[in-house]
């Protein structure tokens, strides 16, 4: 049963991709970018909402691709979903 | 703050190799924070200063990965009925609170005893803590697999059963965790001591999950899974304070939080295929290792503040070395029992399919 539903269950290929892309994108940027990254992120004061932002930023595109990543390989969250209580 | 600043200035530029490291370490380190809720932090922040970055850089920078990781690792078991937010949130305030109190407390003794007098502290907290905690978490879990009850649903201790019967009107709260009222005058000093614990030693969960499960009577997946709100609390607190200094290094945290996404993901999907007493194991393991690995520098430290006769340097640079490798030791075996029970669970489930599968065709 699990395994028609695996076999079934449509895989994300295009958020896959898209999230992927737009993530490259980002980190390319940012190493691309060292310096002003370097020197925008040394001022602090106001100056620290910039990492802050960066980081919700990265953790939403990157943490998506890599949620989807595992998906296309075939590791997904056991069928029987282990919810306590 | 001179000195802060001096540090800030000096970001180190990073190749490809170093980039390299960075990600893989943070992807062994998100696996085993997404399946026990902490963890990584201790080889991150001496991983990066052994690239050259400045202490107070790499603590800011591993926390400014921490919080989005921790987001990602929360959101994702949180799909799995895994996360209590609430409990995270009471408990993630008071740590913040502990994290302020603790650097408060690592600023006098490095301000009155110097760096050698800082470090010894935390290695004495972390051998102590890691001794008392690691092994009653271990010690446990070998009971549990021991008694050949290790898929009967987990026991909530004489200790919770009491926190749990004791009423103080005005301050209980209810948990779906715990699925009791207690008062938030027991969950306050847990928070506290949590906090304090991330701000010594970088990894508040190895007293926040055991302090759920044997003080406030959580079951192990929740525990874990809830550890990730509190990280999330306290690391955007912490990484606030420090981007204020200008100490967070941008490029670090992504670089690893790269990798370790990548991990956290993984490890949370892990939890769903184990039985729960596989979390105190991993942790138990992680936390009794690395006290060996903190235990080898005890010496360096008493014999830099004059306590005992200095070691030579030759020494001082071995146990320095072996200590590190400790510690990467004991992640990479955490990582490998997560992945390994991760890989039977699976196993076990795609042959359970496949029988029902034939016995319905058959």
């Amino acid at each position: 049963m699990s395994a028609n539903n695996q076999t079934t269950k449509k895989k994300p290929y295009g958020a896959a991709i898209l999230m992927g892309l737009v993530s490259a994108v980002l980190y390319s940027v940012l190493l691309m970018n060292q310096d002003i990254a370097n020197k925008y992120s040394g001022l602090g004061g106001l100056y620290a909402f910039l990492p802050i932002l960066i980081a919700f930023l990265f953790s939403y595109i990157h943490g998506s691709f890599t949620g989807h990543f595992w998906t296309l390989l075939g590791v997904e969250a056991s069928q029987k979903k282990k919810e306590v209580k | 703050m001179h000195d802060i600043v001096q540090q800030a200035s000096n970001f180190i530029n990073l190749d490809a190799a170093q980039l390299i490291y960075l990600f893989l370490v943070g992807f062994v380190g998100g696996l085993v924070s997404g399946f026990i809720g902490s963890g990584g932090a201790f080889v991150l922040t001496p991983g990066m200063m052994s690239l050259g970055v400045p202490g107070l850089v790499a603590v800011a920078s591993n926390m400014c990965h921490k919080f989005p990781k921790a987001l990602v690792g929360s959101i994702k078991r949180a799909k799995y009925g895994q996360v209590d937010v609430k409990l995270g949130v009471v408990l993630g305030i008071s740590a913040e609170a502990g994290v302020l109190y603790g650097a408060h407390i690592q600023e006098s003794i490095k301000k009155t005893f110097g760096d050698a007098g800082s470090n010894l502290y935390v290695s004495v907290a972390f051998v102590v803590i890691l001794a008392v905690v690691g092994g009653f978490v271990l010690r446990d879990a070998w009971k549990t697999y021991r008694s050949g009850n290790s898929n009967e649903e987990e026991k909530v201790t004489k200790l919770a059963r009491w926190v749990q019967s004791v009423n103080i009107p005005g301050t209980m709260v209810y948990f779906k965790a715990l699925n009791a009222r207690i008062s938030v005058l027991f969950t306050i000093p847990l928070g506290f001591a949590t906090g304090m614990l991330a701000a010594t030693i970088a990894v508040g969960g190895f007293i926040g999950v055991p302090a759920m499960i044997y003080v406030l009577g959580a079951p192990s997946i929740m525990a874990s899974a809830t550890e990730l709100v509190i990280a999330f609390v306290m690391g955007l607190g912490g990484s606030f304070k420090y981007a204020m200094h200008g100490l967070v290094d941008i490029r670090l945290a992504m670089v690893i939080l790269g990798g370790s996404l990548f991990g956290i993901q993984l490890g949370a999907i892990g939890t769903t295929y184990v039985k729960p007493f596989m979390i105190k194991v991993v942790m138990g393991v992680i936390m009794v290792i690395v006290l060996f690995s903190r235990a080898l520098m005890v010496p360096v430290y008493l014999g830099q503040l004059g306590l005992i006769q200095p070691l030579e340097a030759m020494t001082v640079k071995i146990l320095k070395n072996t200590s590190f490798m400790i510690m990467i030791f004991a992640l990479g075996l955490g990582a490998f029992i997560v992945l390994r029970a991760m890989w039977q669970g699976r196993r076990a489930e795609q042959r359970a399919a496949q029988e029902a599968f034939e016995h319905a065709n058959g």
